[in-house]
């Protein structure tokens, strides 16, 4: 993945592959103490403790279109060529969280791509799921969620083609408040 | 108009979006309604699918056409990806291969407002795509 925003894109589809109804995203970016760490849960169906084990392994998929699962091991070892970390805890039936940490000043640590329209685009794809996406820049936040985008636009459809360049905006100026494309 | 900056501002939006939709589900634009799905896997992500989704959003509303897009999952063409599902109103779907902005540019302004044909076309023996 050639940046951060593509990798919520693909993580986040294993949530809403496992049918999961509350997504919460997690972007924490600290120029301070020289992180990002982007954290994503879910309530699908989750995995035992067997499979996740090997989830982290490229071999593992549940797909039967491709022999090899290739979203969480991309996520990790880019996390990790940082000098970063990454976790992942899962239970069946109840979900699953993961946490990947990057070393923001490491000369491999991707840069955050387009995580505006991303945040905007998963949550007008999925209106159905209730979306919380936080992002955070030296402890300054935005919030947005679906229930509050649902609630200002008085049950509009989300994945109406007019409401998404709207919904975009409203996340991206948001963002830009918190400065967050000229970080250096 | 002003910058969207507030949930205020969202809300303030909302009629006039409602007029827009109103205007797309009443017109004859309806009957001409065109589905496209977008793989967005793994290898879709990774090839610039996301790329190809906004330009389709962004640019089908631009230039009139009624169109639904949405992400599918994986449709296994990892060597053609970013693979896009294009069904035309009373047409088979057709899967196109390899695409990028410029080739979507091409498909909706031949194959979706002519009906032309347009290469890189996935040969496919099913009916339409779901998630995996
Ligand atoms: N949030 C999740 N909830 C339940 N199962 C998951 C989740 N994320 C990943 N998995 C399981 O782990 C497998 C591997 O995931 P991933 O590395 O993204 O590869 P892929 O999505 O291509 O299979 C998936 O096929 C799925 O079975
Ligand atoms: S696994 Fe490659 S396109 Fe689905
Ligand atoms: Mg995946």
């Amino acid at each position: 993945m050639k940046d951060l925003s593509l990798h919520i894109l693909d993580i986040v589809q294993n949530s809403v592959v496992a049918n999961a109804k509350v997504i919460q995203i997690t972007l924490d970016i600290n120029t301070t103490n020289d992180y990002i760490e982007l954290a994503v849960s879910d309530n699908g169906k989750g995995m035992d403790k067997d499979f996740l084990q090997r989830v982290v392994d490229p071999f593992t998929t549940t797909r039967t279109t491709r022999k090899v699962g290739l979203g969480i091991p991309l996520l990790k070892q880019n996390a990790e060529l940082t000098g970063g970390t990454f976790s992942i805890d899962s239970e069946p039936g109840v979900g699953t969280a993961l946490k990947a940490r990057f070393v923001r000043s490491h000369i491999d640590c991707l840069p955050l791509g387009d995580i505006g329209g991303t945040i905007a685009l998963l949550m007008c794809s999925y209106p159905e799921i209730e979306f919380t996406v936080k992002t955070v820049v030296n402890s300054h936040e935005f919030l947005v969620s679906t229930s509050e985008l649902r609630e200002a636009l008085e049950g509009l459809p989300l994945n109406d083609p007019s409401v998404y360049p709207v919904v975009k905006e409203y996340i991206n100026s948001n963002l830009d408040e918190l400065q967050i494309t000229n970080l250096g | 108009m002003t910058k969207v900056k507030s949930l205020a501002d969202l809300k303030k939006m909302k009629e006039t979006l409602q007029a827009k939709i109103d205007l797309r589900e009443k017109g004859e634009a309806a009957e001409n309604l065109v589905q496209i799905k977008v793989a967005m896997a793994t290898c879709g992500i990774a090839s610039g699918a996301k790329n190809v989704m906004d330009f389709l959003l962004e640019e089908l509303e631009k230039r009139g056409i009624n169109a639904v897009v949405t992400q599918t999952g994986c449709m296994g063409y990892c060597y053609a990806e970013p693979t896009i599902e294009v069904k035309l109103p009373n047409a088979d779907p057709v899967v196109f291969g390899y695409v990028d902005t410029k080739k979507a540019d091409e498909i909706i302004e031949r194959y979706i407002k002519n009906g032309e044909l347009v290469d890189g076309i996935i040969p496919v023996n099913y009916e339409s795509i779901d998630n995996k």
